[in-house]
């Protein structure tokens, strides 16, 4: 607790209540779509210490080894420096752009070198591609649950997000192709599908080997293209890995995104883009208007990581973390969230998505377990048409195990307790109820 | 002075509170005072302690800086502070409870029923549901009796969505209210040193309600001020403001909001620690009144230290 003796300086000129009404008329027409929401104000207290955040998407970081961050920043003060301190190409160093493909590799996805772009971070390249493709109102496909992440992007280029429905094995491809082609019967053809095939955020789920397939095989007959995200690929705790849209399609239909925050570090931002020449070359146009050209000194670091011959070693050792955090989640959920409660079994990746019975609104449970110090997110974030309301994604990799247990079991105590106000409510008020929650009624009556 | 800013808090409005006590503290220094910025969290009695301030700045909003608890420590350790006192504010901050006073002093506000937890839990309060839908009409509004920014408040339409609208409610308390729906206008008023400051109308511009994201999203709402209203009207709503601060206590500082309906003005709720942050209507009415923003923090000062401090 420091007393401020910072001396009172020329400080901006402040806005007064009627420059706030200057400035709304200054405002973009797209700025409108891009609110802030009460749940991401509500969370503003999830970064107190003493709260328990399986909110989070914080790839846990505390074993990066020291010695080596030590070794690879004198390496590049001792002979990279010139290089590091640079403004580089925009599409990224050609060295970063040879590694990248070998890293793909290692989930057996193959890809060109000069296909890639490097970005800052997958977020950015979310960004570029869909300021390359998309016109105010033009549509976009994506899963439901969606990365929450890409709403605001999609939003701030004035996209019209249509959501498929997901299930344990990903987007519905029957759905999909229904919806495209009630699209294309009203004249309106979508310019991509934005997906994130394996350990989805936030669903958790993978896309099967079938439905991948499926997926690819529409986006061509559509001719539209594919936006695969695929941050946690390489994160698997068990089964055999998948190939990618991309391998399936072989680059014609299919852009690939990457990123290093789930496998390196998120504080790096540091991702990738590959994609068919043309697109590429739209994405690094629009590089250009961005940043001119991601951090060459990142850049150097993530590469010098990579050649290390640690890489290797350091995610297997994520994967245990992860793998037993995830252990811990999965069987709290099942020993303290409710009757009636479903949620999937992630084979990878960071996240578990949960949902109760329909009556819970997770927004006012996530008040509710606010005040127990816990938070997660509440899954009406992942939609954007109002659906998920009574949905949760729950972050495993970054809190220890012991503080998952008992994250999750406060929040399975207060969803028992709402359950039960609800119950209470319905049993005794002689009300018309809703048609769902009638026939519950009439259910535990009989 | 020494001035002790209380902003931030464990409240769900924590980030509305931040942003006022970045405004405050501005102000606070550009006044000429030297400010101790505290983020009331287990601390709070050891960095009072140590700061030792001559007053303490209370930009804190939702639970715990409008209820009376940070209000009831600072008198405890002696140290003179903005706004209502302990009184004042656990009394305005349970809706409740106001309406109760309101009730006594016949101070206009919408018909309504307390629904608390316990009561449901112990007392099977839930069969004076349909009751109190006849008597209150539909729509009716469910909301907590102790929360801002009109979260957990539900417009209900049809009664079948009224138990989960309740269980809405009581997620963000113990207690809840159902209140008779008023078709009307959005009236703010503040109060300062007894005097109620321009009368602003709020005019949502694309959400039926003044909700939550209206509140704090620039051009989601549109001012008025001052509210454009008849004389009559106008002295309705300023008499009605002062004796509900009068009835609450809370004269020396509170923002009271309003609903005005054909037949007269209707108080929804006074908030004894109003908002301070860039669309805040405490500072527009203030502004309105020709008080800038550094004048309205040190009269606020004033008050709370007195004459002659
Ligand atoms: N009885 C009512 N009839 C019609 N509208 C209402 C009623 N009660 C509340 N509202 C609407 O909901 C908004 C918020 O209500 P209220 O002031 O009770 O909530 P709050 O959470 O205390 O908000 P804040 O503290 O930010 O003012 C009101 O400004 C009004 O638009
Ligand atoms: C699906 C998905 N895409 C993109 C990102 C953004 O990651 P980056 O840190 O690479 O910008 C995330 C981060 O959580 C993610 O989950
Ligand atoms: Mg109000």
């Amino acid at each position: 607790m420091e007393p401020e003796q910072v001396p009172p300086a020329p400080r901006r000129p402040r806005t007064e209540a009627r420059d706030l009404e200057r400035y709304a008329a200054l405002f973009a027409v797209r700025t409108r779509q891009m609110r802030s929401s009460a749940m991401r104000n509500m969370m503003s207290i999830a970064t107190r210490p003493e709260v328990i955040s399986l909110a989070g998407g914080l790839p846990d970081t505390s074993t990066f080894p020291v010695d080596l961050f030590e070794e690879i920043a004198s390496g590049i003060a001792a002979d990279g420096l010139a290089g590091a301190l640079q403004y580089g190409p925009t599409e990224g160093l050609d060295g970063l752009r040879e590694a990248i493909p070998e890293v793909m590799a290692r989930e057996g996805t193959g890809a060109e070198p000069e296909d890639v772009t490097v970005t800052t971070g997958g977020q950015q390249a979310l960004d570029l591609v869909t300021r390359a493709l998309v016109d105010p109102g033009d549509v976009l496909i994506c899963d439901a649950p969606t990365y929450p992440g890409a709403l605001p992007t999609f939003a701030a280029y004035q996209a019209d997000v249509i959501q498929v429905e997901c299930d344990s094995e990903g987007m519905k491809t029957d759905l999909l192709e229904q919806t495209l082609t009630e699209l294309e019967a009203g004249g309106k053809r979508p310019k991509f599908i934005y997906s994130v095939p394996t350990f989805q955020n936030p669903g958790g789920m993978t896309l099967s080997l079938e439905r991948r397939r499926q997926m690819v095989e529409i986006a061509r007959r559509f001719e539209i293209l594919v936006v695969e995200d695929n941050p946690y690929g390489l994160l698997r705790f068990e089964g055999d890995p998948l190939p990618s849209l991309y391998s399936i399609d072989g680059g014609g239909f299919v852009v690939y995104v990457g990123t290093f925050s789930k496998i390196v570090a998120a504080g790096l931002r540091l991702g990738w883009v590959v994609a068919p020449p043309p697109v590429r070359q739209k994405i690094v146009l629009g590089k250009q208007a961005a940043d001119l050209c991601t951090s060459n000194l990142v850049q150097e670091f993530a590469l010098r990581f990579l050649r290390s011959g640690l890489f290797d070693e350091y995610v297997d050792g994520l994967r245990e973390v992860y793998r037993s955090r995830r252990d811990a989640m999965l069987g709290a959920i099942a020993e303290y969230f409710p009757h009636g409660a479903d949620w999937s079994r992630p084979e990878g990746g960071l996240f578990v998505w949960a949902t109760l019975p329909g009556v819970i609104d997770t927004g006012d449970l996530l008040a509710k377990a606010l005040g127990e110090n816990v938070a997660f997110v509440p899954g009406a974030e992942a939609f954007v048409d109002g659906r998920g309301t009574n949905s949760m994604r729950l972050n495993f990799s970054g809190v220890a195990e012991e503080r998952i247990i008992e994250g999750v079991r406060r929040i399975g105590r207060l969803a028992d307790r709402m359950l039960g106000l609800y119950e209470t409510i319905a049993n005794t008020a002689e009300l018309p109820l809703p048609d769902g929650a009638a026939e519950a009624k009439r259910r535990q009556a009989g | 002075m020494r001035v002790a800013l209380l902003s931030g808090g464990i409240s769900l409005e924590r980030s509305v509170s931040l942003q006022s006590g970045r405004r405050v503290a501005d102000s606070l220094r550009q006044l000429g005072h030297e400010v101790v910025r505290i983020d009331p969290g287990p601390g709070l009695v050891a960095d009072l302690t140590e700061a030792s301030p001559e007053a303490a700045f209370i930009a804190l909003h939702g639970r715990d800086g409008e209820d009376g608890t940070v209000q009831g420590l600072l008198e405890l350790s002696d140290i003179p502070f903005t706004g209502p006192g302990v009184a004042a504010c656990r009394l305005s901050s349970d809706k409740g409870l106001a309406k109760h006073v309101f009730g006594m002093e016949g101070v206009p506000t919408p018909a309504w029923f307390p629904v608390t937890e316990a009561a449901i839990r112990d007392y099977g309060a839930a069969a004076g549901l349909p009751a109190a839908v006849d008597r209150l009409g539909l729509p009716l509004v469910v909301k907590p009796a102790s929360q801002g920014s009109a979260l957990g408040l539900t417009v209900v339409t049809d009664p079948a969505d009224l138990p989960a609208a309740v269980v809405t409610a009581l997620s963000y308390g113990p207690s809840a209210l159902l209140e008779e729906w008023v078709d009307g206008r959005e009236l703010a008023v503040s109060v300062i040193g007894g005097g109620a400051l321009p009368v602003i109308e709020a005019i949502p511009t694309e959400r039926p309600t003044y909700d939550f994201e209206a509140r704090y999203e620039i051009g989601a709402t549109r001012f008025e001020t001052p509210a454009r209203l008849s004389e009559a009207d106008r002295t309705a709503v300023e008499r009605v403001a002062l004796a509900a601060c009068d009835a609450l206590g809370c004269l020396d500082l509170a923002r009271v909001d309003m609903l005005l309906a054909d037949d007269g003005p209707r108080v929804i709720e006074v908030d004894p620690v109003p908002g301070l942050t860039e669309t805040s209507l405490l500072p527009q009415a203030a502004e309105a009144a020709g008080l800038s923003f550094d004048a309205l923090v040190d009269r606020i000062l004033g008050l709370a230290t007195g004459p002659d401090a």
